[in-house]
């Protein structure tokens, strides 16, 4: 068991929503008074947790509310969440620019957090000049810079302009010039903030590798908070899924990804219905997609192979029917048709479960909407319901060091290929 | 559960409720690097695409200088102690603005800095140590622009200066201390009340009347004389006049006010900065 470099004790965060600085003096006044009476602060009572969308009755909320986990050395967690779940607001506890309101944290190790890149930089300095002030800012000492400085210009791949005022960079030339400088950062513990929004693929790619080293090769713990869950999940080992200020998972990374995904786009990956498509040709009872093998509630990812499962009755077997498939994207334009029919297949009197498997791979990131047609004799609809399922394949578990984005289009055909 | 925190050698411990007297200077220190790094950046890019440049520092305290030598020596005939009045007026703006500039500075520290303030963590105390410290060199330049201007006046053998002037650093410190310490409480008030920034801006201003800057303190009516020597910076106007241009009245003994009060107000301001930096950001 490795030892224990961050103890979370009871953090809480509460938050003065509305104006901020009207009617402070006398809450102010009246929290003094109850202090000099020995009381409790009559204002932490009153709060209420944080759920941006719901209209609260208080005037403070908690951002965060009795926070506990401990962090092994070495372990690289995720801390993942809807916006406004707590998730900066630990980072900034951890980081120190703000006090938590109840609560202790307990750390072994210098810290750097990377709230945001390049916090200081002085756009009328160079480059050499804004190293060396960055660098200090994060703690380090003059020295320590110095050592590092080759390595860091390296790293940002902004040798040439070294010299020139940063105000003269490209935005990508200034991210790339503060990450390099947080990542060269002799600390045990980094805690990163969604770096990754900015700068291009190379620069990702770059970043990732960089943060990789430094857990898993250097032993460091890292703490990484993003909303991309392909990075998340390739960088971590551990996540902690935040909600309404509250830890609701704190997991493995994929338990943690899955835990957040269902959570958060309310899947529709199976549907069972009653009377909803009971026409007088057919009544449909179950309706799903899932990857092959598992629970119909399991998360669908770009790697898997898929399925789709129908359940229904069919009513008179003396017409010519069959079921057909149409797969449209979340711009509602359509994919591909897809029918039995096109492999020979028969449907039956009674109950009938067609089962139809895409290839592993097939279906890119994103959300899709399926419709299914009843023909009769292969030219008459006799049913139609746009839209019946809608769901959403996932980022998979990528290699460091590849692109975290989306890849344009959205199926990935495994076609033949021939190299001589 | 406590034992097991109290046994194992933790760095750092983050909590809601600390001591008024955790100061922690020992990281201010460790931070040394980054202090001396921000006061070069202030001197490098205060006047980085002037025309000037530098020059600014010396045109600003020169022009004050004919403002005041007009408006408060010729138009007003405000009494100089028969000293000269371009130099008169020059001994008070060069220590005056010393003072006024550290002032709204530090007390505007925690408004100006809230964006870096907010994403990451150094002493806080640094930035308003920056502050005096960069507002020193250009007192330094200017200094040296005034004592070009005594020499002239002594070569012409209008003033007399004397050895105290080698207590000036002394005097510096005071200046600085003093500044620090109001600015700090200052800056810790205006962080939750912001109608305040409006009138430091503005009491500043009103401060200088009531200082013997544009005046000798010879000039002060007895009667009012011990309300004014509340002011801790008159004796260090005194001695401005006293040590360089020869005039007025100057003892050892009266520096022992400003001194209690520079040592008492800066450890308040310490604690009361220190009290507010924790949890500023979420009020700015």
């Amino acid at each position: 068991m490795s030892r224990v470099v961050i103890k979370a004790e009871n953090i809480s965060k509460q938050y003065r929503l509305g104006l901020v600085g009207t009617g402070t003096v006398r809450d102010d006044l009246k929290r003094w008074w109850h202090q000099v009476r020995g009381k409790e602060d009559p204002f932490l009572k009153i709060g209420e947790a944080n759920n941006r969308s719901s209209k609260g009755n208080s005037d403070y909320v908690w951002s965060l509310r009795d926070i506990n986990f401990e962090i092994n050395q070495g372990d690289s967690v995720g801390i993942i969440g809807r916006n406004g779940a707590g998730k900066s607001t630990l980072l900034k506890i951890l980081s120190q620019v703000t006090q938590p309101t109840t609560g202790k944290i307990y750390t072994k190790g210098r810290i750097a957090s990377l709230l945001e890149v390049g916090t200081g930089f002085h756009p009328e300095m160079t480059g050499r000049e804004n190293i060396y002030l960055n660098g200090a800012i994060l703690g380090m000492r003059k020295h320590e810079i110095a050592r590092k400085f080759d390595e860091i210009v390296a790293f940002s791949g902004v040798e040439r302009y070294i010299d020139t005022p940063v105000k003269r960079y490209s935005s990508g030339m200034y991210v790339r010039l503060a990450f390099a400088v947080a990542a060269h950062l002799e600390s045990e513990i980094l805690i990163v903030d969604e770096v990754l929004a900015v700068g291009d693929a190379e620069f990702q790619k770059k970043c990732l590798g960089k943060m990789n080293d430094v857990s898993k090769g250097e032993g460091r713990t890292v703490l990484f908070v993003s909303h991309n869950m392909a990075a998340v999940k390739s960088l971590c080992n551990r996540g902690i899924v935040l909600e309404n200020g509250l830890i609701i998972k704190d997991d493995l990374v994929e338990n943690a990804v899955a835990t957040y995904l269902t959570g958060n786009f309310g899947t529709q990956n199976y549907k069972i219905f009653s009377k909803e498509y009971d026409t007088k040709d057919f009544t449909i009872h179950e309706l799903g997609v899932n990857p092959v093998e598992k629970s119909p509630d399991s998360i669908l990812d770009e790697y898997q192979s898929i399925e789709f499962n129908m359940l229904f009755t069919l009513k008179n077997s003396t017409k010519n029917l069959h079921v057909t498939y149409v797969l449209n994207n979340e711009y509602g334009e359509t994919l591909f048709t897809f029918s039995h029919s096109n492999s020979g297949l028969k449907l039956k009197q009674g109950l009938n479960k067609i089962n139809c498997t895409l290839p592993e791979g097939f279906l890119n990131i994103g959300s899709y909407y399926l419709t299914v047609y009843l023909i009769e004799n292969s030219k008459t609809t006799l049913f139609v319901e746009k839209d019946i399922l809608t769901f959403t394949i996932q980022e998979g578990e990528r290699p460091i060091g590849s692109w975290m984005g989306k890849e344009p289009g959205f199926i990935k055909p495994k076609f033949q290929w021939i190299i001589e | 559960m406590k034992n097991d925190n109290q046994s194992q050698d933790w760095d750092l411990v983050i909590k809601g409720h600390t001591s008024l007297f955790d100061v922690r200077l020992k990281e201010v220190w460790h931070y040394r690097d980054l202090l001396f790094l921000f006061v070069k950046r202030d001197f490098v890019t205060v006047y980085k695409q002037t025309i000037l440049g530098p020059l600014w520092f010396f045109i600003q305290p020169l022009l004050t200088t004919i403002t005041f030598t007009i408006v408060f020596g010729t138009v007003a005939q405000l009494s100089t102690d028969g000293a000269p009045k371009v130099i008169f007026y020059m001994a008070g703006i060069t220590l005056w603005n010393y003072f006024s500039n550290c002032l709204t500075s530090v007390a505007g520290v925690f408004n100006a800095n809230a964006s870096i303030f907010g994403k990451v963590y150094f002493p806080r105390l640094i930035m308003p140590l920056t502050v005096v410290i960069s507002n020193l060199m250009k007192f330094g330049v200017q200094f040296l622009l005034f004592l070009c201007f005594v020499l002239y006046f002594v070569l012409q053998g209008k003033i007399a200066p004397n050895f105290y002037i080698v207590l000036m650093p002394v005097i510096i410190l005071l200046m600085a201390l003093i500044s620090m310490g109001i600015g700090l409480i200052l800056t810790a008030m205006t962080a939750k009340y912001k109608d305040l920034t409006q009138l430091i801006a503005f009491g500043v201003q009103l401060f200088m009347y009531v200082t013997p800057v544009i005046y000798p303190s010879s000039s002060i009516p007895a009667a009012y004389k011990w309300l004014v020597n509340l002011n801790p910076l008159v004796s260090l106007f005194d001695y401005m006049r006293y040590a360089f241009l020869g005039i007025g009245e100057f003892s050892l003994l009266s520096l022992v006010y400003p001194g209690l009060f520079s040592v008492v107000i800066l450890a308040l301001g310490v604690l009361v900065f220190n009290k507010a930096q924790k949890t500023f950001i979420d009020t700015v």
